[in-house]
């Protein structure tokens, strides 16, 4: 399956088995560490990733690239913007 | 600023404190200040020598319930704990102790976690707490 954008990812935190809110957490964790303009991918399989992460990023001034549905979990990508 | 969460801490059973640390860890991730309150039986879980024990279910939770939770941490759910330490990590999380709590378990500082900051009344729960919402677990 491919990712339907042409955005390069570059970094990938995987998620996957960590229960709510641990996928949001880790993302946050993973923002701090990142540089202005880096792409990060989050792949999860807590129901509610697909909903909490794009609100955080709204909140949080990023943007929110797109959520994929991949088999068995969501991929939420979204570029660091300060 | 944002409004901050203020939740007071009563119960002790794994299951409310396991609440109460992923209620803590989103307002923490959305940047508001969350202060916890700890009270009676949820305090003697914050305990050293508590801490790490088996605190039991809410009465309602049966045995489907039981089976349900440790499902869940067999899985690898984070214990209430560890989810309140990520939590202060990610944002501005204070636990502080009911004095009078601390007096009903004839609590030192001393015997407390670290995840506990301090010792408090409820006078300055409600200072701290400002104009934010109070919830009672």
């Amino acid at each position: 399956m491919t990712a339907e954008t042409t955005t390069t990812v570059t970094t990938t935190i995987d998620a996957r088995g960590s229960f709510c809110p641990g996928p949001l957490m880790e993302l946050i964790r993973g923002m701090r560490e990142a540089e202005v303009g880096d792409v990060l991918a989050v792949l999860s399989t807590d129901k509610g990733s697909k909903a909490d992460i794009p609100k955080w990023v709204g909140k949080a001034g990023h943007t929110l690239i797109g959520v994929f549905a991949r088999e068995g979990f969501d991929e939420i990508i979204v570029q660091k913007v300060r | 600023m944002d409004e901050s969460l203020n939740l007071v801490v009563f119960s002790g059973t794994d299951d409310k404190l396991q609440a109460v640390a992923v209620l803590a860890a989103g307002a923490a991730a959305l940047g508001r200040p969350v202060h916890l309150f700890l009270q009676y039986w949820a305090l003697d879980a914050f305990t050293k020598a508590k801490i790490d024990g088996d605190h039991g279910l809410a009465p309602e939770a049966g045995d489907a319930g039981r089976a349900a939770v440790d499902a869940l941490a067999r899985a690898g759910q984070a214990s209430w704990a560890e989810t309140l330490r990520q939590a202060k990590d990610l944002g501005e999380v204070d636990i502080q102790a009911c004095s009078l709590s601390m007096d009903l378990l004839r609590l030192e500082e001393s015997d407390l976690d670290p995840l506990v900051d301090g010792v408090e009344g409820v006078t300055a729960f409600y200072l701290n707490a400002g104009e934010g919402q109070i919830v009672f677990i």
